[in-house]
């Protein structure tokens, strides 16, 4: 007798591919706006990663003396955050970049104008492999690699090596600031482009990591982010004397390339979001600021 | 028996609007990714589409680069794994002892179910830096970490089809080629495999499908560096592959920009390189179905 073959057994286990998306699209919930008595206040914080350590110890410092407010923190990006708080799914958005004015235009669209309020300085440190033996470079010279026109550590006083240039991806605010204020040294018209092969990378670990280990990279990171075993070169301008970066040299305005970071609400902030707005611009928050490795707005 | 029968009718209709259904997901699918990205074709004028530069917050959006990229890696990630793949089922289906086979082929699927950002992080900590000091490369973030972290996704799914078509094939056909005189070897390569090959092929398929849309572990280790790839050596520079981009950039884009819907165009583009490899292993599968019909009737 001939057994029949039975082709389709069994085919793949379609449970492992079935792969379930869930956009958890959590509103903002600052509900009980003006209501300080209101058991319970969330506050919604997103954006910038640059910022989303420090916001995160805030919130957490503000929760141990007011624990009747939940403030709950997210990343994903300067545009991200400000993204959010058009679209009415955040009440602050934190953002490493001053809000562009097409950004002002939605928000009007909305109806509602966005205010701006500085809580934090930081410094964007140019970082290398501890094994390099380049310690400082002009604003010129940072130009030159990452627009392309420098592409070997020779050129600037290095070893004979390629380089391999590191950068945040385009939707992070440090990336804007460096195209804009590095890049293309603050001029408008300039319109000088990272080079194309440029290594997009999506998160200050992701930086860290390969410059750690490859003595070929640079890259630049929020001074915050910079770890102990990454090598932080002092940066000049045009003329002027090499300045590592510190709370010191941006406070006084030597080195070069130092940002303000922004809170973000959606119109004048009021009740309970108005009351932790005023407390981070207090000492104590402030005190956690430079703890953190950025820099006070009030010294 | 009245109520059986209309018991089996709702049963009926049940299991049809099932199987409706998924035609039904895939066309509104589509109709959304159409309706999203199409405007980006209108925004956008056709030779920035075409040109070599993708840098969306400048206006730049080339598709070519990052098209380059998924095309560099796939390719890598299937010449890694579907030799590795089909070697391992036919060990595994023809070779290996039972309790051998009863430890293998759990142990693969598990590997299937691995997290793939889990992936990247080994990647990113153990394969990146060896690549980059055994080869001699610039940076070990490159293609050819995509390509072999993709490898490993796709092995599991190639093992697991291709083991089941090879198992499949009748026994009578390994019985009558040992009965012929041809050794274990040779049954297998001139036999068993090649009467398995439409589920080896779809086993391939199914692999190259599941590289092509994979995108945290890609993301971490290629480097994302949005370069147009020019031959065999791009294997060893970075890229920015469009499932990379899509998901670094999606979570920016104001709702409605022409950034959005040229990131929706590029969920287009791989709708359709996804809907034409399911094709060709479809087609595969149905032309050798007819040959085979052919010669047993």
């Amino acid at each position: 007798m001939v057994t029949m073959p039975n082709v389709r057994r069994h085919r793949l286990p379609w449970a492992l591919v079935l792969a379930a998306t869930l956009l958890a699209g959590c509103r903002g919930s600052l509900g009980a706006e003006g209501g300080p008595h209101a058991a319970g206040t969330t506050i919604q914080d997103q954006g910038s990663d640059t910022l989303v350590n420090l916001a995160l110890a805030w919130a957490e410092a503000y929760h141990r003396e007011h624990p009747e407010v939940t403030i709950s923190v997210t990343g994903g990006g300067s545009g991200a955050g400000l993204a959010a708080l058009v679209n009415g799914t955040t009440d602050i958005a934190n953002a490493s970049r001053p809000i562009k004015a097409e950004e002002v235009e939605q928000a009007r669209a909305k109806g509602f104008t966005p205010q701006e309020l500085v809580v934090a300085r930081d410094a964007i440190a140019v970082i290398v492999n501890p094994g390099n033996p380049v310690d400082e470079l002009t604003l010129v010279q940072i130009a030159d690699i990452f627009s392309g026109r420098i592409s070997n550590w020779r050129e600037v006083g290095g070893e004979d090596r390629p380089i391999v240039r590191l950068s945040r991806e385009t939707n992070s605010g440090t990336h804007v600031y460096f195209l804009e204020h590095v890049l293309r040294g603050g001029d408008k018209d300039n319109k000088t482009l990272f080079s194309t092969d440029t290594l997009l990378l999506p998160s200050s670990e992701g930086i860290s990591a390969e410059i750690r280990q490859n003595p070929n990279a640079i890259g630049y990171d929020g001074l915050g982010y910079v770890t102990p075993d990454l090598k932080v070169l002092a940066v000049a301008e045009p003329g002027m004397p090499f300045i590592l970066p510190s709370i010191q040299t941006v406070n006084d305005g030597t080195y070069p390339v130092a940002r303000d970071l922004y809170m973000y609400t959606a119109g004048q902030p009021e009740g309970v979001l108005a009351d932790y707005l005023r407390w981070i611009l207090g000492p104590e928050a402030q005190a956690l600021v430079a703890s953190l490795g950025f820099v006070p707005v009030e010294p | 028996m009245r109520a059986s029968r209309a018991g089996e009718f709702v049963v009926v209709q049940l299991v049809r609007a099932a199987g409706f259904s998924a035609i039904v997901f895939v066309v509104l699918i589509l109709v959304f990714l159409a309706r999203e990205g199409g405007p980006a074709l209108l925004e956008v004028p056709l030779d920035t589409l075409l040109a070599g530069r993708w840098y969306p917050i400048e206006g730049y959006f080339g598709l070519p680069p990052l098209l380059g990229g998924t095309l560099v890696v796939t390719l890598g990630a299937t010449a890694i794994a579907a030799p590795l793949g089909v070697l391992t089922a036919v060990y595994v289906a023809e070779v290996a002892p039972r309790w051998a086979r009863e430890v293998l082929k759990p142990l693969i699927e598990l590997l299937a179910g691995i997290p793939s950002v889990a992936l990247g992080f080994i990647g990113i900590l153990a394969f990146v830096p060896v690549i980059r000091t055994t080869l001699g490369l610039p940076t070990g973030l490159s293609a050819l970490t995509g390509a072999i972290l993709l490898g490993l996704i796709a092995i599991p799914t190639i093992v697991s089809v291709a083991e089941d078509a090879i198992d499949a094939v009748p026994r009578t056909y390994r019985d009558a080629a040992l009965a012929l005189g041809a050794t274990e070897w040779q049954t297998i390569w001139r036999v068993t495999v090649p009467a398995a090959r439409t589920g080896i092929t779809t086993a391939i398929m199914l692999g190259v499908g599941r590289a092509i849309g994979e995108t945290m572990a890609v993301m971490m280790v290629t480097g994302n560096a949005p370069v147009l790839p020019s031959g065999l050596q791009a294997l060893f520079h970075p890229v920015r592959t469009m499932t990379a981009t899509i998901a670094a950039e999606m979570g920016e884009v104001a709702n409605g920009s022409t950034h959005y819907h040229a990131l929706f165009l590029i969920g287009v583009v791989l709708f359709v390189i996804t809907l034409v490899v399911n094709l060709v292993a479809a087609s595969i599968v149905f032309r050798q179905r007819k040959r085979a019909e052919r010669i047993l009737s």
